[in-house]
């Protein structure tokens, strides 16, 4: 296909470019020559500019994974686990923390998070794989009850302890909050992003099925466990440091495999990197259109991600 | 060898093996034929580990495949579903390379390459190695399937109908590639077939199975008769003699 190695040069220079870009936008000035001289804007930079792209980059890549991970285990190209239940489980999660321990840090919160997670994603696994798979957006629509009816018990429960507010920040993912101290554990999504590459063609084969898996002697089940650890620690993390953001793990997957295919060990690096500049992008746009105040990213990736997202199922049917 | 004993399958309350005895020894290819729910699939599933043994006990080449490291036995045996329907765009030659991976988990050496490259040539992929799965047609993918489980380099290739939606053309040499494996890789070939008049041609030992027993076994002559056949799928059928080898005129 002609259109890779320019697809490839595409997202490279793009994370290059949105990356640097990024640094540049904010409500006060700060002319990139002056860092070296100016002690102020130095600090603008390493306490806030920096902190929030970096944190936006990961996120994008590790939300990438996590849907391209979820999308594997449950066979299903149109899941991903911000809307189909992990994500709420996540907030219920840190929900429990909160009101049983109202002191808890962040990690704690985010470790409850990730528990609460596995619990809620490997229910959703069970029940996807249970039915017809003959009709494949049943699957999809399924994980859209299912996470709606977790996320109405996270209200619910909020209401009734006067938390709704909380409850906004982690609904609606948005980086404006994001400063130098308060993302760090932000970088554990690499780690996440590193060791699905790691175990990139196990994770292809287990995308051939249980059969084929079984036949090469890999342990399915084994890869399965792994894989729902990452997407509930991955989904967790984004939504305790920054909230749930739809589409990146729904889009980004499908926009990889149809340029390069469906073999990680080369695609996955790409999954990552595209998620990256998409999240880069939205958060970009979403800083820029009502200058100074900002609109949150979730929701420039509502617009942006569906018409990603349609062109990606018209794109389908024309090739079929 | 392959040893079988005492094997019974029974799922959500339907019989589907009945006390299976059966002895397969290495080399050659084995049919397996029968009617739709004889058992056969199941049979091929309990042999390669895909499905839990109830009763009985399974062997290949001494491991019993009930106990014996999922890994260690995806060096000795092979199988292929039927209708695998790998949904991952992947092209043919990455494919047929996953078949490497119970050796090398993961690595790909000089000599795996060349395996690679000596099972495209075997199955008359060269030409498709760099189109994606999706792209090919029924036929084709499937002969990507059979080859990468030749690929995989074991004793043993266990495949389950790989004539589905081949054409005759294909059909025809797939035959004589799995012939081939056998005579020229001492592979042991272990195949379901519906097609009785291939079975005949290219099968060393031919075993009937009918309502999750096995009803005859033995060389093609012997299990195709007029007799044996008419117990087996239900109808009389002529068999009649075409250079040595029986041809069952199964259709009239």
């Amino acid at each position: 296909m002609a259109v890779l190695p320019n697809a490839r040069l595409l997202v490279g220079a793009g994370l290059f470019g949105l990356f640097a870009i990024s640094l540049c936008i904010g409500v006060d000035d700060l002319p990139m020559g002056s860092v070296f001289t100016d002690a102020g804007a130095l600090q603008l930079l390493l306490v806030s500019r920096l902190p929030r792209t970096v944190a936006v980059v990961l996120t994008g890549a590790g939300l990438a994974i996590a849907g391209l991970v979820l999308q594997i285990l449950v066979r299903n190209r149109f899941v991903e686990p911000i809307t189909t239940g992990t994500g709420q489980s996540a907030a219920l999660g840190v929900l429990a923390v909160t009101l049983l321990f109202p002191t808890a840090s962040i990690a704690m919160k985010t470790l409850g998070a990730s528990l609460t997670a596995l619990a809620g994603t490997s229910v959703f696994l069970t029940i996807a794989h249970r039915l017809p798979p003959t009709q494949p957006f049943l699957i999809p629509l399924f994980g859209l009850v299912y996470g709606g009816v977790i996320g109405a018990a996270v209200t619910f429960i909020a209401w009734q302890a006067d938390l709704l507010q909380y409850v906004d920040i982690w609904t609606n993912g948005e980086f404006s909050g994001v400063l130098r101290g308060r993302y760090e554990l932000l970088w554990i999504l690499a780690a996440m992003v590193a060791l699905a590459w790691w175990v990139a063609d196990r994770l292809t084969i287990a995308s051939m099925g249980r059969e084929v898996s079984l036949g090469l002697g890999l342990n399915y089940q084994r890869i399965v466990q792994l894989g729902l650890v990452m997407v509930a620690v991955i989904s967790s993390l984004a939504v305790v440091v920054v909230g749930m953001i739809p589409f990146v793990g729904l889009v980004v997957p499908n926009l990889v495999s149809r340029l390069m295919g469906d073999n990680l060990k080369s695609a996955l690096p790409w999954v990552a990197m595209t998620g990256a500049v998409l999240l880069l992008a939205c958060d970009i746009i979403g800083r820029l259109i009502r200058y100074p105040y900002e609109i949150p990213v979730g929701t420039v990736l509502g617009v942006v991600g569906s018409g990603l997202f349609l062109w990606i199922l018209f794109g389908r049917t024309q090739r079929a | 060898m392959i040893e079988i004993n005492n094997v019974s399958l029974r799922l959500g309350g339907t019989q589907i093996l009945e006390d299976v005895s059966l002895t397969m020894p290495k080399g050659g290819v084995t049919a397996l034929v029968g009617p739709n729910g004889a058992g056969k699939s199941s049979l091929l599933s309990l042999i390669a580990r895909l499905q839990p043994l109830q009763t009985g006990s399974i062997s290949v080449d001494g491991l019993p495949v009930d106990t014996t490291p999922s890994r260690r036995l995806a060096k000795t045996l092979a199988i292929l579903r039927q209708d695998p329907a790998v949904a991952s765009r992947l092209k043919v030659r990455e494919l047929v390379g996953f078949g490497r991976f119970p050796h090398q988990r993961g690595r790909i050496d000089a000599n795996d390459l060349l395996l690679i490259e000596a099972a495209l040539q075997q199955f008359g992929l060269m030409d498709l190695a760099d189109r994606f799965l999706d792209n090919l047609s029924g036929g084709q993918r499937q002969r990507a399937m059979v080859a990468m489980a030749f690929c995989q380099g074991t004793d043993y290739m266990l495949l389950d109908e790989p004539l589905n939606n081949l054409d005759m053309l294909f059909a025809r040499q797939l035959m004589r590639d799995l012939r081939a494996a056998a005579d020229n890789d001492r592979r042991t070939v272990i195949v379901v077939l519906h097609d009785i008049n291939h079975a005949a041609v290219y099968a060393d030992r031919i075993v009937a199975m009918k309502s999750g027993r096995v009803v005859a076994d033995g060389p093609p002559a012997e299990v195709l008769r007029p007799d044996v056949l008419a117990q087996v799928f239900g109808y009389d059928m002529d068999v009649i003699d075409v250079g040595g080898a029986p041809l069952v005129l199964h259709h009239r």
